[in-house]
């Protein structure tokens, strides 16, 4: 009975007190069957409000939503079924142990570690060896994988994943993200919601939020590729004071700090010998100018400045 | 089912694994019998009384020597007049007197039949009954030495006067007290932390979002919490009966059945005030200034509550503790069964349908 879509979405709102602060403002999307989708937005837009609500924890206050066909209002308890859910925060009892939560998750879903040892095998297999250690006292990396192994335990058919990679280290995050991509392969949907730009580039599709509101849905491919201007990096030994001579460079349309340079874009061509020499002027040295690709975060910075 | 086990089995896990909690859970009822018998004992031991005896005979002198045995008592003095009696109760200076009528022996050999009077300072009403009620066993216990002989049963009626409170106002007994204390702090205040405490780690939010019923969700938390609570239970009963040498009169069965029924009431609140609170503190200040102030002041543990206000008096009867704590010293001190308290079973009966009603009601499906 489900339709074509894994979760679809429509004009879905939420408002929080008696203030009506907007947390999600009509927001439509759609994921398809076996897609790993991304939630890409900072903190406070809205992201873990859309979770909750496809997640059957929160009422909508507008709109309709659907989860594998079924209405996260109306058939609430056939979505507790099927889905997996990691909530943001780490949900994991600290005083049991690896092996007890997985157990005690796989009983309250009805099923048992050997059932599916198959699809957290991968994962399980790098938390394996401190099955005895309460889950307290274990490393971020290894929480958000035994969280994921918790989720994944009654092979759900739709993974919502709230920000599972916030507050782990690089490495955790490259794998944790590795394992997203296996298990995308088991046919498994997956919606996961992030801070960071980063992880945007490797899901299928992104949306990308603010306050509320999806500014842009497509490829992460497809969104570098939007990007209308060229865009120049450009290094100098003082960054402030790069940054405000270059805003007060008439041709530049753009400018700001991205790591250790500025990502700058020009109403006209670049005229490279013009730009350094001015910048000279204004006490510069050690400049260095080079093209630059546009990154998902480059994208987003455009998106809200419009 | 296999569910609903496996997640009680998780909840004592959580309860083993929290060592403070644990030694709070059994220490304190053990703790606090312990400082209420203490204080108690210390009291009613060697207790100060004057004795009147008009008759000096056989009998008169038995009792006193018995008396005087006793390590509840010590004689004071004997003296000969009642005014001397009034005196020495008005300087504070003994807890008891008794006097023996002239003939004591006489009366009670050709009549079968004796009075003796006994006199207490019932301003510290839990006392005076202790101590009447010791010498009206001492009696007792001459008069069974005596029986063996006699042809028709003699008896002494002692004749008991509680003086300056004469009703004895509000005697407390402290078992049923702390029992009631005791079940209400673990019950409610353990159920509703362990329950809050899944809403602050986002466990609650895992789930919810899974087939398990929120209503097993939160039977299965109070299933450990009645366990431990019945153990609390008989923890104090065990102390109160080889420790403070104060016996069960009444069925052991019908005690436990109420302390169930009171016990469900308690977890009922708990999870009332888990539903409604959101942070671990919450729950706990709640559970302390809302409940427990209220079991201490409004039980009759200890303020007599015929002594309050009206308006007082009626809410007193909304606590559960109160019945509580009447049921408990019905069936501990004197001895009843079920049809002398089916209408206070009744009372706390219908709080705890609809407290549990309405918690279950309240609990959220959802997260807000």
């Amino acid at each position: 009975m489900s339709g074509p879509f894994a979760i679809e979405v429509n004009q879905l709102r939420k408002t929080y007190g008696k203030e009506q602060l907007v947390a999600v403002d009509d927001v439509s999307f759609h994921v398809n069957k076996g897609e790993l989708f991304g939630l890409i937005g900072p903190d406070g837009a809205g992201k873990t409000s859309i979770f909750r609500m496809l997640s059957t924890l929160l009422l909508p206050e507008k709109g309709t939503a659907t989860v594998d066909g079924y209405d996260v209002v109306a058939d609430y308890k056939q979505i507790r079924e099927t889905i997996g859910y990691m909530p943001g925060k780490f949900s994991l009892y600290p005083d049991l142990t690896i092996e007890e939560n997985l157990r005690f998750f796989a009983t309250v879903f009805g099923t048992t570690i050997a059932q599916n040892y198959h699809l957290i095998e991968d994962i399980y297999v790098q938390i394996e060896p401190f099955k005895n250690r309460r889950a307290g006292k274990l490393s971020g990396g290894m929480k958000q994988k035994l969280a994921l192994c918790c989720a994944l335990i009654h092979k759900p058919t739709v993974l919502f994943l709230d920000e599972p990679t916030t507050g782990v280290d690089p490495v955790s995050r490259k794998e944790f993200w590795e394992m997203l991509k296996r298990l995308k392969e088991q046919n498994i949907t997956i919606l996961v919601s992030t801070p960071y730009m980063d992880e945007a580039a490797l899901c299928d599709r992104i949306a990308l939020i603010q306050n509320g509101k999806i500014l842009s849905i497509n490829t992460p491919q497809n969104m570098i590729e939007q990007y209308p201007e060229r865009l120049f990096a450009i290094k100098a030994d003082q960054m402030y004071k790069l940054i405000k001579a270059l805003r007060e460079y008439p041709e530049v349309m753009d400018c700001y700090a991205f790591g250790e340079y500025a990502h700058v874009s020009f109403k006209g061509a670049l005229q490279e010998i013009k730009l350094k020499a001015y910048l000279e002027t204004k006490g510069l040295v050690q400049i260095e100018i080079k093209p630059a690709a546009p990154t998902i975060e480059d994208y987003f910075i455009k998106l809200l400045k419009n | 089912m296999e569910q609903f086990i496996n997640f009680v089995k998780k909840e004592f896990a959580h309860v083993w694994r929290d060592k403070k909690t644990l030694l709070i859970l059994f220490g304190m009822p053990v703790i606090q019998i312990l400082i209420f018998g203490f204080a108690l004992t210390n009291e009613v031991k060697n207790s100060e009384i004057i004795v009147l005896d008009q008759a000096k005979d056989q009998a008169s002198q038995q009792i006193i020597g018995r008396i005087a045995a006793s390590r509840y008592f010590h004689i004071q003095s004997s003296v000969m007049n009642k005014e001397k009696i009034e005196e020495a109760f008005k300087q504070g200076k003994i807890k008891m007197a008794i006097v023996f009528p002239a003939g004591f022996n006489e009366t009670l050999l050709h009549q079968g039949k004796a009075q003796i009077q006994i006199l207490a300072d019932a301003s510290d009403p839990n006392t005076a009954s202790m101590l009447t009620n010791y010498v009206s066993s001492i009696i007792q216990d001459y008069l069974n030495s005596i029986d063996k002989t006699a042809v028709i049963p003699y008896s002494i009626v002692p004749e008991v006067r509680m003086l300056y409170n004469p009703q004895l106002k509000g005697a407390p007994n402290f078992v049923p007290g702390v029992m009631a204390l005791v079940l209400m702090l673990v019950c409610v205040m353990m159920t509703a932390i362990s329950i809050v405490k899944e809403k602050e780690t986002g466990t609650m939010e895992v789930l919810l979002v899974s087939p398990f019923s929120p209503l097993l969700v939160i039977l299965s938390k109070a299933v450990p919490y009645l366990i431990l609570s019945l153990i609390n239970v008989a923890s104090i009963l065990l102390l109160s009966i080889y420790v403070l040498d104060l016996p069960v009169n009444g069925s052991i069965v019908l005690l436990f059945a109420e302390s169930t029924l009171f016990i469900i009431t308690c977890l009922s609140l708990g999870i009332f005030i888990s539903v409604k609170t959101d942070s671990q503190q919450m729950a706990m200040l709640i559970s302390l200034m809302g409940m427990f102030l209220p079991t201490v002041l409004f039980s009759g543990f200890m303020f007599p509550i015929e002594n309050m206000p009206y308006p007082l008096q009626l809410i007193s009867n909304l606590v559960p503790a109160k019945w509580f704590y009447i049921i408990v010293k019905s069936i501990m001190i004197k001895g009843v069964g079920f049809s002398a308290i089916w209408k206070e079973t009744l009372i706390l009966g219908s709080i705890t349908v609809v407290l549990l009603a309405v918690s279950l009601k309240s609990f959220k499906i959802r997260l807000a």
